[in-house]
C-alpha cells in the first residue's frame, strides 16, 4: 500500500498562530533593518549600471546634450519636502504627538503622487520641444531613468500607503514605529537619488 | 497545546508559504523545463553528429523546424539559445539554488520558516509565468529567440535580423525580468533568513556549508543581477522605442542602412557580463556547499578547513564581481586590461583550489559509506577539478584568443556549470529525499543512475575539449562544411552517443523518483546519522519544522567524537553540561512576533 507524504504538509502540534507569529530567536531582530538595506543595495546597484551605460553612451558620436525641462528641478525640490515632512512625522510620534502624525504622513504621500503628476509633465514638456524618446541618446536616458525611478517611487507611495494606514489605527507610538522609520529610510533614498539623477543628467 | 486547523489543498500544495513546499514546487518546475532543455540538446547533437541527414520522424513531431526533414539553420540557432537559457536560468538556478536552497535553509538554521513566507510564495509564483513565457516563445511567429543564450546585440535588438529575433526575443527579455524579479524576491529571502532567524547558538561558523553557500549565492545575486535587468530594459528600449543604447551606426538588414548611430554593443556585453560571470558562482558554489555536507556525513569525519573554507568562499565571491572581462578577451579591448582581467580570473584558482582541497582533504581517512548520494558528491569534486583546468586557460588572454568560440569553451562550461551543478541536484536529492518524503529511494538504482551519468558525460565533455584545440568552433550548424575539422567529425557522433546514453540514465532517476516517493522504504527522522539540525525533525519534516526550534551548542561536522556512542555528536546535543545548564542557555521565553504586529 503506498501512499506519498512530503514535507511541510503533515501539521505540527504547536500553538495556535504559530509560524507567522512565531517567538524571534534572539538574531532575528534586525531582520526588517537588513531586508531594507539589501532592497537597496540591489537598487543602488541598478541605477550604478544605468550610470556606468550613461557615462560610456556619452561618448558616443550622435551625443547631443538636452536641456533638462525646468518642471525636473521643480520635482527634485517636491521630492525634499516630501522627505521633510515624513520627518515631522516621525518627530511628532516621537514627541507624544500621535495624533498630528498621520496629517503630516498624508502629506507627504500627497507629494509623492504630485512628484509623479510632475514627471509626466516634464515628459509632456520635452514632447512639446520635439525631444522624443530617439531624439538623441541623452533624452533616452532622461525619459527612461525619470521612469525606472518613477517605478521605485511607486513602491514607496505604496510603504507610504501602508504607514499611513497604520498611523490612523494609531497602530504607532512614541517608541514602537519602525515600520514608518524603514518606509522613511526608503523613502528618503528614492529623493536622494532623483537629484543624484538630476545632476547626473545635468552635468553629462 | 492546540494543534492548529489544517490547511485546505490550494493553501498546502499550490499558494502554499512552508519553504519545503516552495522548494519542491521550484524542484518540479525545474525537472519539467529540463525535460524541455535536454530534449532540445538531443536535437542539437543529432545535428552535430549528422548535420545532413534527412529525419523524417521528427519532421511529423516538428514540422516547422524540420521542413523537408532537414533541421532548418534558424531553428537550430533557436534551440541553442533556448537550451542554454533554459538550462542555466530555469534548471540549474531553479532547482539548485531556489529550490534546495528553500528547502534546506530554514532547516539548516533552526528556523520554522522563511523571514517572509508570502515573499516566498510570490518569488515561486513569478517564476511560473516566466517558464510559460519562455515556452510560448517557441510557438510565435519567427520561433524562439536566435541571438545565443548572451543576447548579444545587434541580433537581439533588431527584431528583423533574424527570425527569432523578432517577439521571440521580446518574450525572452520578458520571461529574463521575470526571473530576475523572482531571483531577487527569493535571494532577499535567503539572505534575512540566514543573518536574522537562526537559532539560539547558531552563530554564522556553526552554519553547515550548504548554506554558507547559499548566503554567498544570495549575496551575488542580489548584486550582480541589477546590470542585467538595467542591461535587458536598454535592449527592449533599443527593440521597440527606436533607441540606440547598443546599436551602432552603419548596420544594414534586407539591404537598407538602419537609422542608429552611436550604440556600443560591448556596453551591452560588458552588462551582461557583469551578472553572467558571478552567476557562475551563484551556481557552482552550491554543489560545492551539498559536497562537503555529504562527504561529511557519508565520510564520518569533520570538514577539513571549515573556516578556510568560508574565508575562501567569501574571497570567491568579491573576485567573480570583478573578473567580468575575460569572457571579453576577443572584444578588441585594450591589451592592459586584457592583462588586469587575467591576472584577477587566475587568482580566483587561489581560494578556489583551497576549497577543492579542502574537499579532497575531507575525505582523507573517511569512513567511506559510498551511497548514491556520496558518489555524486566525489562526482562533484572530480567535475570542479576537470572543469577547473579548462577555465586556466579560458581565462588568460594568450590562450583565450585561441580557444574563444571554439566547442573548448562549450565543454569548460558543460563541465562547471553543467556537471558539477546538476550533480549537486542529484547529491542534494538522493540526500535529502528522506526529509522531502519519508522514505528513501533505491540505492542500486542510485548506484546505476551515477555510473550511468558520470561516464558519459565525462567523456562527452573532455571530448569536446579535445574537438576545441581541434580548432572546432561553437553554434555552428554544421561543422562538416569546414575541411580542416572533418577529421575529427567522428569525434562528434561519439559524443553525440555518449550524451544519448547520459539522457536515458536520468530516465531510472525518474523512475527511482517515482518508486521512492510512493513505495519506497519509510525513513526514520536521521537515516544517516547526519550531526546538522535537519535531522532533529521527523522525516518528511512536518510544517513548520519543530515544536520548539533546537538550539545548538557545536558546530555542524562533529563526526567520529570519542566517548560518544553514535561516533557523533550532534549540533543540538549539549556537551559535558547538565540539563539545567541547558535551559539556561536557552534564555527566557522571546517575546516579539516575526510579522505579527504593525510595522
Amino acid at each position: 500500500m503506498s501512499r506519498l507524504t512530503l514535507a511541510g504538509t503533515i501539521p505540527l502540534d504547536v500553538p495556535q498562530g504559530a509560524g507567522r507569529g512565531a517567538p524571534l530567536p534572539p538574531s532575528g531582530r534586525g531582520l526588517y533593518p537588513m531586508f531594507l538595506m539589501a532592497v537597496l543595495a540591489t537598487v543602488t546597484m541598478l541605477f550604478a549600471a544605468f550610470t556606468a551605460a550613461l557615462l560610456i553612451r556619452r561618448s558616443g558620436s550622435d551625443w547631443i546634450a538636452i536641456e533638462l525641462p525646468a518642471i525636473a528641478w521643480v520635482n527634485g525640490g517636491v521630492i525634499v519636502v516630501s522627505s521633510a515632512l515624513l520627518e515631522l512625522a516621525r518627530r511628532a510620534l516621537r514627541s507624544g504627538a500621535a495624533s498630528v502624525a498621520p496629517l503630516w504622513l498624508g502629506l507627504a504621500a500627497a507629494l509623492g503622487l504630485l512628484f509623479l503628476a510632475g514627471q509626466i509633465v516634464a515628459w509632456r514638456a520635452l514632447m512639446a520641444e520635439g525631444v522624443f524618446l530617439p531624439s538623441s541618446p541623452h533624452a533616452a536616458f532622461f525619459y527612461m531613468l525619470s521612469a525606472v525611478h518613477g517605478a521605485h517611487v511607486l513602491g514607496g507611495l505604496g510603504a507610504l500607503g501602508w504607514t499611513l494606514r497604520s498611523a490612523l489605527r494609531g497602530a504607532y507610538t512614541a517608541t514602537m514605529h519602525r515600520g514608518l522609520s524603514h518606509a522613511a529610510v526608503y523613502w528618503h533614498f528614492v529623493g536622494a537619488l532623483w537629484i543624484y539623477l538630476l545632476i547626473l543628467m545635468r552635468i553629462a | 497545546m492546540t494543534g492548529h486547523a489544517p490547511l485546505p489543498f490550494w493553501r498546502r500544495y499550490i499558494f502554499s508559504t512552508d519553504h519545503k513546499i516552495i522548494g519542491l514546487q521550484y524542484i518540479l518546475t525545474a525537472a519539467f523545463m529540463a525535460i524541455v532543455a535536454v530534449g532540445l540538446s538531443v536535437l542539437i547533437r543529432l545535428q552535430m553528429a549528422w548535420p545532413q541527414t534527412l529525419w523524417p520522424a521528427l519532421e511529423r513531431i516538428l514540422p516547422r523546424a524540420y521542413e523537408g526533414g532537414v533541421l532548418l539553420p534558424e531553428f537550430y540557432i533557436s534551440m541553442v539559445t533556448m537550451h542554454g537559457t533554459i538550462m542555466v536560468f530555469f534548471v540549474i538556478s531553479l532547482a539548485l539554488v531556489s529550490g534546495i536552497g528553500n528547502f534546506i535553509i530554514p532547516l539548516h538554521v533552526g528556523a520554522r520558516d522563511m523571514a517572509y513566507p508570502f515573499l516566498n510564495m510570490l518569488s515561486y509564483w513569478t517564476i511560473v509565468p516566466a517558464c510559460l513565457i519562455m515556452l510560448a516563445s517557441f510557438f510565435v511567429e519567427g520561433g524562439a529567440a536566435a541571438g545565443g543564450w548572451t543576447s548579444y546585440p545587434p541580433l537581439s535588438a533588431l527584431p528583423g535580423a533574424l527570425p527569432g529575433s523578432g517577439l521571440g526575443q521580446t518574450l525572452w527579455l520578458l520571461g529574463m525580468a521575470l526571473f530576475i524579479a523572482s531571483f531577487t524576491m527569493g535571494s532577499l529571502n535567503f539572505l534575512t533568513t540566514i543573518l536574522n532567524l537562526r537559532t539560539r547558538g547558531m552563530s554564522l561558523m556553526r552554519m553547515p556549508l550548504t548554506t554558507w553557500t547559499m548566503f554567498v549565492s544570495s549575496v551575488l545575486g542580489i548584486l550582480a543581477f541589477p546590470p542585467l535587468t538595467a542591461a535587458a530594459i536598454m535592449l527592449l528600449f533599443d527593440r521597440h522605442g527606436g533607441t540606440s543604447f547598443f546599436l551602432p551606426g552603419g548596420l544594414v538588414v534586407g539591404g537598407q542602412v538602419l537609422p542608429f548611430d552611436g550604440g556600443t554593443p560591448l556596453l551591452f556585453q560588458h552588462l551582461f557580463w557583469f551578472l553572467g560571470h558571478p552567476e557562475v558562482y551563484v551556481l557552482v558554489l552550491p554543489a560545492l556547499g551539498i559536497a562537503f555536507d555529504v562527504v561529511a556525513t557519508f565520510g564520518r569525519r569533520p570538514v577539513f578547513g571549515y573556516r578556510t573554507t568560508v574565508w575562501s568562499l567569501l574571497v570567491v565571491a568579491v573576485l567573480s564581481m570583478i573578473v567580468w572581462g575575460h569572457h571579453m578577451f576577443t572584444s578588441g579591448m585594450n591589451p592592459y586590461v586584457g592583462e588586469y582581467f587575467s591576472i584577477v580570473t587566475v587568482a580566483i584558482t587561489l581560494p578556489f583550489a583551497v576549497i577543492g582541497l579542502n574537499l579532497i582533504a575531507s575525505l582523507w581517512r573517511a569512513e567511506l559509506r559510498l551511497t548514491t548520494a556520496m558518489l555524486f558528491a566525489i562526482g562533484i569534486i572530480s567535475a570542479v577539478g576537470t572543469g577547473g583546468l579548462g577555465g586556466l586557460y579560458l581565462g588568460t588572454a594568450a590562450s583565450d584568443i585561441y580557444f574563444h568560440d571554439s566547442v573548448f569553451v562549450v565543454g569548460h562550461f558543460h563541465f562547471m556549470i553543467g556537471v558539477v551543478t546538476s550533480f549537486g541536484i542529484f547529491a542534494a536529492l538522493y540526500f535529502w529525499f528522506p526529509k522531502m518524503f519519508g522514505r528513501h529511494m533505491s540505492e542500486t538504482l542510485g548506484k546505476v543512475h551515477f555510473w550511468l551519468t558520470i561516464g558519459p558525460v565525462f567523456a562527452a565533455f573532455i571530448a569536446m575539449h579535445y574537438l576545441g584545440l581541434g580548432g572546432a568552433l561553437r553554434r555552428v550548424y554544421d561543422p562538416t562544411v569546414y575541411e580542416y575539422i572533418r577529421p575529427l567529425q567522428q569525434m562528434n557522433v561519439w559524443i553525440t552517443y555518449a550524451l544519448i546514453v547520459a539522457v536515458v540514465a536520468q530516465l531510472v532517476f525518474f523512475v527511482n523518483l517515482v518508486y521512492g516517493m510512493l513505495w519506497g522504504r519509510r525513513a526514520e527522522e536521521n537515516p544517516w546519522q547526519g550531526a546538522t539540525l535537519e535531522w532533529t525533525t521527523p522525516s518528511p519534516a512536518p510544517h513548520l519544522n519543530w515544536a520548539e526550534p533546537p538550539t545548538v551548542f557545536r558546530g555542524p561536522y562533529q563526526y567520529r567524537v570519542n566517548g560518544t556512542a553514535e561516533g557523533y555528536t550532534p549540533q543540538h546535543v549539549p556537551d559535558r553540561m547538565d540539563q539545567s545548564a541547558a535551559e539556561a542557555l536557552r534564555g527566557p521565553p522571546a517575546e516579539p512576533t516575526l510579522a505579527g504586529g504593525p510595522e
